[in-house]
Formats: structure tokens, C-alpha cells, sequence
């Protein structure tokens, strides 16, 4: 994306067009990366519900896997997910590994 | 038009600036009423009581809170006002970048006074220089008549699509907010006419076409933002120099970016703001009577600055003394850095700094005679005896 210089920008850096933050990649902030076991999901969407930013996208009603261009790896999803007998649906890993 | 018939009038400064803010009749003051500012707040809510403007006042619980609703307000796509003096500046700090930083041509009296501590509620410009890098528009006024024209005038020059950048009106706390003087008032249908009607840029009102403002913005972005930002205080210059030439057409009085008192052929020269300008004028005529070429340069137009005409108009003195109402402790005045900035291209007259006037210190014209004085021996010795110096203090 090329990015606007001075004179390009809009006025006051006001944001005109909605939803854009879309467009703004943020995945690469995070260094703990959370990992979708979908054999523990019972798809409660407590992640989706607590999900600070807009990294789980839901399909029918069911959630699908992270959306990593948004994720920021902040973990809260994976502390409250309840899983399944004792099983977390989603755990928390070492970007990179 | 022609120049108007004003009505000439027996009011202080407060009164006088309360009476344009009645006739620029904003949409939304917030406020926190701080001595000596006080007055203002008081003559104005008398008027929104009295139905004689529909300006809605928002009373807050402190001076922040009161920039803030400010920025709302002003966000929303209203015409705003407020006024303060010193503490109540001070709180305000960190909303001022962001009512600069948003664009919003929010209008700021600043009854000057100076800042604790020690605790103190009189005048001095250390609230008006503590608010000097915050973005906004800062004139000044030595009476007043000054006061009000530069408050009629405010919003045509902050809401100019070129600037759209919030703006300071100065005056001096007490000597001028609490002292009567004869003035003239515009007549009321001649400010609203002069002033005209506010059309806000993006207003977040604007309901069918939801925006954002405040957004974070990165090292990506951040300077590009900043830049834009400089380059609207400098469209500012040409734009306070077209109102107020329109100003004078209209009116009768005129205004630049400073007011040159004798200055033209000046070997020895005073640079000072506000009130102590009266003062200096009255000094340098007497010291003409005597022979001497004494001049006063009084900026209106402390950011954006003046650098190059400053310059242009003292680079032939012999001598320029510098006088701040404030310091920078550690550093020399203010005002005297601005005039070493503006005369730095020139091989140019001897420099010197004097401070004077902290928390309302009276500058006496015998004071203001010790300085020509010295002022002229330094123009025969071609040097100053010490580049900063405190006057009028107890040795």
C-alpha cells in the first residue's frame, strides 16, 4: 500500500470511511500465537465474545479459524475458554515455532 | 462598507472581551472561571441568563474538563469559546495539543497571569509562554480595545479552511482585565456581518456520514500529521494579515503581525508585549523629545511568528533590549529567543534581555527610562553589560 504524504492526508487525520482498521495489519505485534484445537471447541464463542479486537470470524454461528492479520496474541481468548472435559480448545504458542 | 460609527465606552478588559464573545454569540462555553479571567465567565453567563445570546454554557468541575468539552463541542461541529487564566492554562495543557492537533478552531481568552509558585493571581505572561508549542494561535493585545478587536477577528482566522487552528487572545491579568479604559464597540450587526457564519469541516453531527477522530497514529504517520499541522500556522500569517486589513477597512483600526511605535529610523530599540507597551510608547516619545532615536516593536503575533519581518524591521538599530514578562529559567526570556531567531541572519544591532514584571511586578516609566538609558549606552559601546538581567528586583 502507498503510503500519503503530508498534503494527501485527510484533514485533521479524521477517519472519513468505516470499518478501514481492517485494512491496518496488526498480526505481526504478536509473539504468543493462539492455536484453534477444534476437537475441544463446543462453540460457547466466549473467544468471540471476549475477543478485543475482531480475530475470530464467525460463520453460522460458528466460529472459524483465527483471523492472524488481526490477532495481537494478547491471550485472552485461550484463559477463558472453557473446552471440553478438561481441554482447552485454544493454547497459547511461541510465535515461530 | 464603510468605517462604522462606534460607540465609545468606559469598560475594562474582562467587559470588553465578554462583550465580543456576546456579539460573536458562540454555540457552546465551557468553562472553569479562574481569577483574573473571572469576569468574563461572569459578565457572559449573565447573558445567556438575560437571553442575549444562544450560546450554551457548560459549567465543569476543572479547567481539563473544560478544554475537553471544548473539544467536544468543537468536534461536534459547534463554535466555541472558553477562558482561562495561568493554573487553569496550565491544567488545560494536554487538551490544548489535542484541540491543535484535531483542528479545531477553539477560541481561548487568556487573561495572562502568572503561574505558582509561589502562589500568585497576578499578571505576568508565563501562562501564555507555557503555551507555546501546544499548536495554537497566540495574539496579543497591549489594551483593552486590543482585546476585543483581536477577539472579533479570532474566529475568521482560526475557522479559515487554510488554518482551521485553535487561537489564543493574550491580555495582560489585572492591568488591563480590571483596569477601565475609553473603547469603542463595533455595533452588534457589523460583528455578526464581519464574522459570518461557521461551517464545520467533517462535524462528527454530521450523522449520515459517521466519522472518526483521534484515531492512534504510528511513527508511520505521526510526522506526516505533525507537518500538515506546521504548515497551517504558517498559512496563519497571511491569513491574520488579510482579516485584519479587512478589519481596518471596516473599522477604522489597524493591526499586522507587530506594531511598529517609531521604529523606522530607531537606533535604540524596546521589543515588548502587551500592557508595558503603553508604558514603553510614552517613554520613547519623551526620550524622542530629547534627541534620541528610540522605537518600540510590539508583537501581536506571537506564534505563528514573525521572524523575518521582525528581523527585517530591527536589523538597522544600533541596540534592542528585549524586555519578557516571563523566563525561562536557565534560559533567556521568551520573547528575547524569538528576536535572537529573527535577527540571527544579520550582522545586526547588540542584543540584550531584560526581565521584568513577574507576577505583576509594576514596570514604572522610570523603570522603562533605566533600560532606554542603558540601551542607548550600549548602542555607543557596541556591547551589552550582561545579555540577561532582572529588573525592578531587590538586590
Amino acid at each position: 500500500m502507498k503510503q500519503m504524504n503530508w498534503k494527501e492526508l485527510p484533514h485533521a487525520g479524521t477517519i472519513l470511511k468505516a470499518g478501514n482498521a481492517n485494512e491496518y495489519k496488526t498480526g505481526s505485534w504478536r509473539s504468543l500465537k493462539p492455536r484453534w484445537i477444534e476437537e475441544n471447541c463446543i462453540q460457547c464463542l466466549f473467544c468471540w465474545v471476549y475477543c478485543p479486537d475482531s480475530a475470530i470470524p464467525v460463520k453460522d454461528e460458528k466460529r472459524q479459524n483465527f483471523d492472524y492479520d488481526h490477532c495481537k496474541g494478547c491471550g485472552v481468548c485461550a484463559m477463558e475458554c472453557p473446552g471440553k472435559k478438561g481441554n482447552k480448545a485454544i493454547v497459547m504458542e511461541e510465535e515461530g515455532k | 462598507m464603510a468605517v462604522t460609527t462606534t460607540k465609545t465606552v468606559a469598560v475594562d478588559g474582562n467587559t470588553a472581551v465578554a462583550e465580543a464573545l456576546r456579539q460573536l454569540n458562540p454555540d457552546v462555553m465551557p468553562a472553569y472561571p479562574i481569577t483574573p479571567s473571572t469576569g468574563i465567565m461572569q459578565s457572559f453567563t449573565s447573558y445567556v441568563s438575560n437571553g442575549k445570546v444562544d450560546t450554551e454554557t457548560i459549567l465543569v468541575e476543572s479547567e481539563h474538563s473544560a478544554m475537553s468539552a471544548c473539544i467536544g463541542a468543537s468536534a461536534a461541529g459547534g463554535r466555541v469559546a472558553t477562558a482561562t487564566s495561568a493554573q487553569g492554562m496550565a491544567l488545560m495543557w494536554e487538551m490544548l495539543h489535542i484541540a491543535s492537533g484535531y483542528r479545531l478552531p477553539i477560541l481561548m481568552a487568556l487573561v495572562n497571569r502568572a503561574l505558582s509558585a509561589p502562589l500568585n493571581i497576578h499578571g505576568d505572561h508565563s501562562d501564555g509562554m507555557g503555551m507555546r508549542d501546544c499548536g495554537w494561535i497566540q495574539l496579543f493585545s497591549e489594551n483593552a480595545q486590543e482585546a476585543y478587536d483581536n477577539t472579533i477577528m479570532a474566529y475568521r482566522i482560526a475557522e479559515h479552511k487554510d488554518v482551521r487552528l485553535p487561537i489564543a487572545i493574550n491580555m495582560d491579568g489585572f492591568i488591563i482585565s480590571h483596569s477601565i479604559e475609553s473603547m469603542q464597540f463595533i455595533p452588534d450587526a457589523d460583528v455578526k456581518k464581519f464574522v459570518g457564519e461557521y461551517i464545520a469541516i467533517d462535524p462528527l453531527l454530521d450523522i449520515d456520514n459517521p466519522k472518526s477522530i483521534g484515531a492512534l497514529v504510528l511513527p508511520d504517520y505521526y510526522m506526516e500529521h505533525k507537518r500538515a499541522q506546521h504548515e497551517a500556522m504558517l498559512n496563519a500569517t497571511k491569513v491574520i494579515k488579510d482579516v485584519s486589513a479587512e478589519f481596518a477597512k471596516l473599522f477604522g483600526r489597524t493591526y499586522d503581525m507587530f506594531e511598529s511605535y517609531r521604529l523606522e529610523d530607531a537606533e535604540v530599540v524596546i521589543v515588548a508585549l502587551n500592557s508595558a507597551a503603553g508604558t514603553i510608547k510614552d517613554e520613547v516619545d519623551r526620550y524622542r523629545e530629547k534627541g534620541v532615536k528610540a522605537g518600540l516593536l510590539k508583537p501581536r503575533v506571537f506564534r505563528p511568528f514573525p521572524y523575518e519581518e521582525a528581523g527585517a524591521a530591527l536589523k538597522n538599530a544600533k541596540a534592542v533590549c528585549v524586555m519578557d514578562r516571563a523566563d525561562s529559567y536557565g534560559g533567556y526570556g521568551p520573547l528575547f529567543m524569538e528576536i535572537a531567531s529573527s535577527l540571527f541572519p544579520y550582522r545586526g544591532p547588540v542584543l540584550f534581555n531584560k526581565i521584568y514584571g513577574l507576577g505583576g511586578r509594576d514596570l514604572m516609566p522610570l523603570d522603562v527610562d533605566k533600560v532606554i538609558e542603558e540601551t542607548v549606552e550600549v548602542a555607543k559601546t557596541g556591547k551589552a553589560r550582561m545579555v540577561k538581567e532582572y529588573i525592578t528586583v531587590r538586590n
